[in-house]
């Protein structure tokens, strides 16, 4: 159980990061490419995927 | 920051678009139409408490309790991507009646496998069986328990107690963490759960419903543990002489996790497990859809049939899903016939369930009941 915890405290602090990457980032195809990247993330912290 | 939020907008539409599907697919409630065999449905954790709650927290439904006998346990869905052993675990929970002994059911031994399905295999999130009344729609499943319930995985699955080393997402395989332990993963802990049941209910004989590819050499067959090896064999020559032809094999001891061995080395219950043909399973297969899961019919795994590729035959009929239930049930009542002449103090007869021409000619869906015409007190929910 504290494994699985842990991972997802990985899983939010890696979607945390792709975010700040979206507002760093000055080229729309990366941001594009940075949300596409985001998605299973936010799947799995939802617990659907 | 305009276009910065457009496309994040975007990303949200996407991600809502697909964790609804994944959404739904989980909930998607499959009824049960208790039968009037049906004298009890239990659950899993009344045998193991710490379950309570989860999600393998399965239904159990009871057959039979007018008179003394023996107790047969059926296991659907260990690997839910096999349709036809839940389907005919359905068809006997629905139609079974029992005159002697008693009949326990699990149709989603793994309910956590139910709920997801392998989308990078192209593999569809539901299938409909039709019926008199519409159709039926069951969740399509995968062969290992959800990441959603257990994770992460492990580099390498180290079985308990053996300690053999086994594929790393196998830690989520219902068969291969046999015998469990309470103080495991959910997969371990649901198996210590039923090793716990079969004891308590002192069962006499677990019959594990499959399917497999038919480039995979264990198939129509029924893998037996020693101490049902004659059994069996018996039931092999009877159904290859009257229905259709399924072989034997022994259980191999050396291969740990799996039902047939660890339920027949750690309780007195004689362990069996079926296989039918699946060809949605071979990795040969062509457009992977509910039509092949179906239909079983695939040009592709004909042709490799035709370069001799394959351990079962196969033409463009295919193994459509009422043969393979067919063969399920013809199995189950034929093992019981001869255990039950084998040990008449311990008989377990159980009739109204179709054997392997019937479920062809009316089709399985003749065999699932509609949940709107039911009483609601009679209805449960897998």
């Amino acid at each position: 159980m504290i494994i699985t915890i842990l991972y997802y405290l990985l899983v939010a602090a890696t979607a945390g990061l792709i975010i700040w990457n979206i507002f760093k980032t000055k080229k729309w195809q990366e941001e594009a490419l940075y949300v596409i990247v985001l998605i299973p993330f936010l799947l799995r912290l939802l617990r659907l995927k | 920051m305009t276009r910065k939020i457009l496309i994040l907008a975007l990303g949200a539409l996407l991600a809502v678009f697909a964790g609804l599907g994944f959404y739904n697919i989980r909930h998607l409630r499959e009824p049960v139409v208790l039968g009037p065999g049906v004298a009890e449905v239990k659950t899993l954790s009344e045998y193991f408490p710490a379950l309570k709650g989860s999600v393998n927290d399965c239904n159990i439904y009871v057959l039979g309790n007018a008179k003394p006998g023996g107790t047969i346990l059926i296991l659907g869905g260990s690997h839910p991507e096999e349709p036809s052993a839940r389907l005919a675990a359905w068809v006997m929970a629905e139609n079974g009646m029992v005159d002697q002994g008693r009949v326990f059911i699990a149709p989603s031994a793994n309910r956590s496998g139910t709920k997801v399905t392998r989308p990078g295999g192209a593999y569809p999130a539901s299938y409909t069986i039709p019926t008199p009344w519409g159709g039926q729609t069951f969740r399509m499943g995968d062969r290992w328990a959800s990441p959603l319930d257990q994770w992460p995985d492990p580099e390498v699955f180290i079985h308990y107690p053996s300690r053999q080393n086994l594929a790393y997402m196998d830690v989520r395989n219902f068969n291969r963490a046999w015998p469990g332990r309470p103080d495991g993963t959910l997969t371990e802990k649901t198996c210590y759960a039923f090793i716990e049941m079969i004891k308590k209910e002192k069962i006499d004989i677990v019959i594990d419903l499959h399917e497999a590819e038919l480039q995979y050499p264990v198939i129509s067959t029924i893998v037996a543990h020693q101490k049902g090896a004659d059994l069996a064999a018996l039931a092999s020559m009877v159904i290859s002489g009257e229905e259709f032809n399924i072989g034997v094999e022994n259980s191999p001891k050396a291969l740990r996790g799996l039902s047939h061995r660890e339920i027949g080395d750690a309780t007195d219950a004689v362990s069996l497990l079926l296989e039918t043909p699946e060809p949605f399973l071979d990795a040969t297969r062509g457009r992977t859809d509910a039509q092949l899961l179906l239909t079983g019919q695939d040009e592709f795994v004909v042709r490799a049939g035709k370069r001799g590729l394959l351990f079962e035959k196969i033409d463009k009929k295919g193994w459509p899903i009422d043969v393979r239930v067919g063969r399920q049930t013809s199995t189950i009542l034929t093992l019981l016939d001869l255990w039950s002449q084998d040990h008449p103090e311990r008989a377990i007869l159980l009739k109204d369930v179709p054997k392997y021409a019937e479920v062809i000619a009316k089709g399985t869906g003749a065999f699932l009941k509609d949940p709107k015409a039911a009483d609601p007190a009679r209805i449960r929910y897998e």
